[in-house]
């Protein structure tokens, strides 16, 4: 069973080209393709995962080849957990964008979605830099077909745009890809590590070019503030169930960054000593802040749940930014949440938009408007985290890693003031979107759009709630759960604080 | 020879962020292109810069190689800007069929007025 290790990978890469070019005229048989091959990708992930919950680390090399000069797919715990994410996120999604029809409004959707997941697995299983630039090349590849999938002409321009500038961020990752080569020779991730702690520190200039290249590489895929511009138009212009998906591609910025600056550019390598430090904690307050001024300040329910996103990105980062166990430990539990809490509220999103348009303005209520406005008021209670939901135990979480930080004052008031304001904008929105209208005249709907629900189709859409709920039931069983799931990431931070068994295993050097 | 690149490099890049900031969507383009040729060159002299060696280790005689491994990672990285490159192709002649307007930038929601997503 050693060949599980590339099941993710290989899985999908499969499936993607037989929907293509076999399935291409019959939906029904691409849907349940895809949706098998989302069940069968849980399964193996959740398989892998209990391989690497005893704190094993495993290697596959690709072509037999020995680590530093052959690519490897590495499995710690950290990269079980963040595939084990990406299945169980996409299952839900997958349920509701065929329940809601999103995958007939534009052709290849389906092999889009798995080509999507074969390059997000890939990039959290690889070994290997510059595989990681490939892996984030095929799941950006996918992600700008989805993200312009069914049209229009603003998702056009927002599409544009987002690839537009992800091509920028990927230039400048080959650049600093190249620079890291060309100070240590090796682009295998552990290699890295053991040839960057070997470098004396007066010889380490490009090496910081480098470094801080890659971060801010990152930093564009995690949405951090000054490089977060792209992400409100982009993810607010693509449909839903897409944007739900994406959910997981700002955190594997986050991943990255968490991987990259424990393993290679650790907290005692001299060379990069202080350099996150003092620029990405207060980017990542900045990012709440921005993120939470967004919520208040959306006009459009898409906007509102990508501005939820940048926010529960600033918390994530600003756990990370610390650089110590306690915090990133904090971090997993907090990234866990805040993928499923962004994912349902993009598709609660979906839900409203497609009866009442996308303004958030009060309009007469829509059909089924109680359950929607339950699910609205549940993501947006995990969103701002607010208690019962996990959200609340991933913030004090957080607050409380933070206690002996130098910035502890500023954490804590960034990140209650943002709670604050995230819950504000949310009750605000739902409000005028669920409350109001019921107190309008039927004539007086304003100046909007009408709302398209003459153009719903007849059949009552379950599926769709399925998949909500499925999300939501994922929330509750985090929180419920919090004990055995908190023990799992202090587990994982330890490991990754402790790279040498990484390390150790991935260039072959156990003792056996 | 590195006087010749390095400053190959400087100027293809300094020449793709200055059309990149054009915000047309031509320009940005051909900005985007010549940033992948600034990026492909300074990968090869990633390797150290050495004339007229082949990329092979030869174990039975000494001779003079060049590092590898950059080049198969140029090779990578030239077939993924082909391929990025044609996309964005498509995507601006779709943004700009559809609106009549090659901006890059997102035209100004009005409040409720328009919509079309």
């Amino acid at each position: 069973m050693e060949h599980l290790l590339i099941a993710p990978v290989v899985l999908p890469a499969l499936v993607a080209p037989f929907i293509i070019m076999v399935l291409r005229h019959h939906l029904d048989l691409q849907r349940i393709f895809s949706l098998a091959s989302a069940v069968l990708l849980a399964g193996v992930t959740l398989a892998l995962a209990a391989q690497a919950a005893d704190g094993t680390v495993k290697v596959y090399e690709l072509g037999d080849w020995p680590a530093p000069f052959g690519i490897v797919l590495v499995l710690d715990r950290l990269s079980a957990m963040m595939i084990v994410l990406t299945s169980l996120l996409a299952l839900p999604v997958l349920l509701y964008a065929i329940g809601s029809g999103w995958d007939t409004r534009g052709s290849n959707f389906h092999a889009l979605f798995q080509f999507q997941l074969m390059g997000i697995m890939g990039a959290f299983l690889t070994g290997d830099a510059f595989n990681l630039f490939v892996f984030f090349e095929v799941l950006l590849i996918a992600s700008y077909g989805l993200m312009i999938h069914s049209g229009g002409t603003r998702r056009f321009q927002a599409g544009v745009q987002y690839v537009v500038f992800n091509l920028l961020g990927s230039t400048l990752f080959l650049f600093a890809l190249g620079t890291l080569y060309s100070v240590t020779g090796t682009l295998n991730m552990a290699d890295l590590a053991v040839k960057v702690a070997q470098i004396p520190a007066e010889d380490t200039a490009l090496l910081r070019v480098g470094a801080v290249m890659l971060l801010l590489v990152f930093a564009i895929k995690a949405s951090l503030l000054p490089l977060h511009f792209w992400l409100p138009s982009a993810y607010a212009n693509a449909p839903m169930p897409v944007a739900a998906l994406f959910a997981i591609m700002t955190k594997v910025g986050a991943y990255s960054i968490l991987r990259i600056y424990t393993l290679v550019f650790g907290p005692e390598v001299e060379a990069t000593a202080g350099l996150t430090e003092s620029w990405l904690l207060p980017a990542a307050l900045l990012t709440l802040g921005a993120g939470a001024i967004g919520v208040l300040g959306s006009k459009k329910l898409g906007r509102l749940a990508a501005f939820g996103a940048i926010a529960s990105m600033g918390t994530l980062l600003i756990a990370i930014s610390l650089f110590t166990q306690t915090a990133a430990a904090a971090a997993l539990y907090y990234l866990v949440h805040s993928t499923l809490a962004a994912a349902l509220l993009f598709l609660v999103a979906d839900l409203v938009m497609e009866r009442q348009g996308p303004w958030i303005l009060p309009q007469l209520p829509m059909p089924q408007t109680g359950l929607i406005s339950a699910l609205f008021f549940a993501a947006a209670i995990a969103l701002a985290g607010m208690p019962p939901l996990s959200g609340f135990l991933g913030k004090l979480l957080v607050l409380d890693a933070t206690r002996g930080a130098a910035l502890a004052p500023w954490i804590w008031g960034v990140i209650l003031l943002g709670s604050l304001v995230t819950i504000i904008g949310m009750a605000r929105a739902g409000s005028l979107l669920f409350w109001k209208g019921h107190g309008l005249p039927p004539e007086d709907t304003g100046t909007s759009a009408e709302p398209p629900v003459d153009t719903l189709p007849a059949r009552p859409a379950q599926l769709p709630f399925v998949a909500c709920f499925g999300l939501l039931g994922g929330l509750v069983a985090l929180t419920v759960f919090a004990g055995p799931a908190t023990r799992y990431a202090e587990a994982t931070a330890a490991q990754l604080y402790a790279p040498s068994a990484y390390i150790d295993t991935v260039l072959g050097r156990t003792a056996e | 020879m590195e006087l010749l690149v390095a400053s190959a490099v400087g100027i293809l890049t300094a020449a793709g962020v200055y059309l990149i900031l054009r915000r047309r969507s031509f320009p940005v383009i051909l900005g985007l292109s010549l940033l992948t040729y600034a990026v492909n060159v300074f990968l090869f002299a990633t390797g150290r810069l050495v004339t007229g060696a082949p990329p092979i280790l030869n174990k039975y005689e000494e001779v003079a190689y060049t590092d590898p491994l950059p080049q198969a990672l140029v090779l990578t990285a030239i077939v993924i800007s082909f391929g990025m490159t044609a996309v964005v192709v498509m995507i601006a002649l779709g943004a700009f069929l559809s609106s009549r307007d090659d901006g890059t930038a997102m035209p100004v929601e009005t409040d409720g007025a328009e919509e079309d997503a």
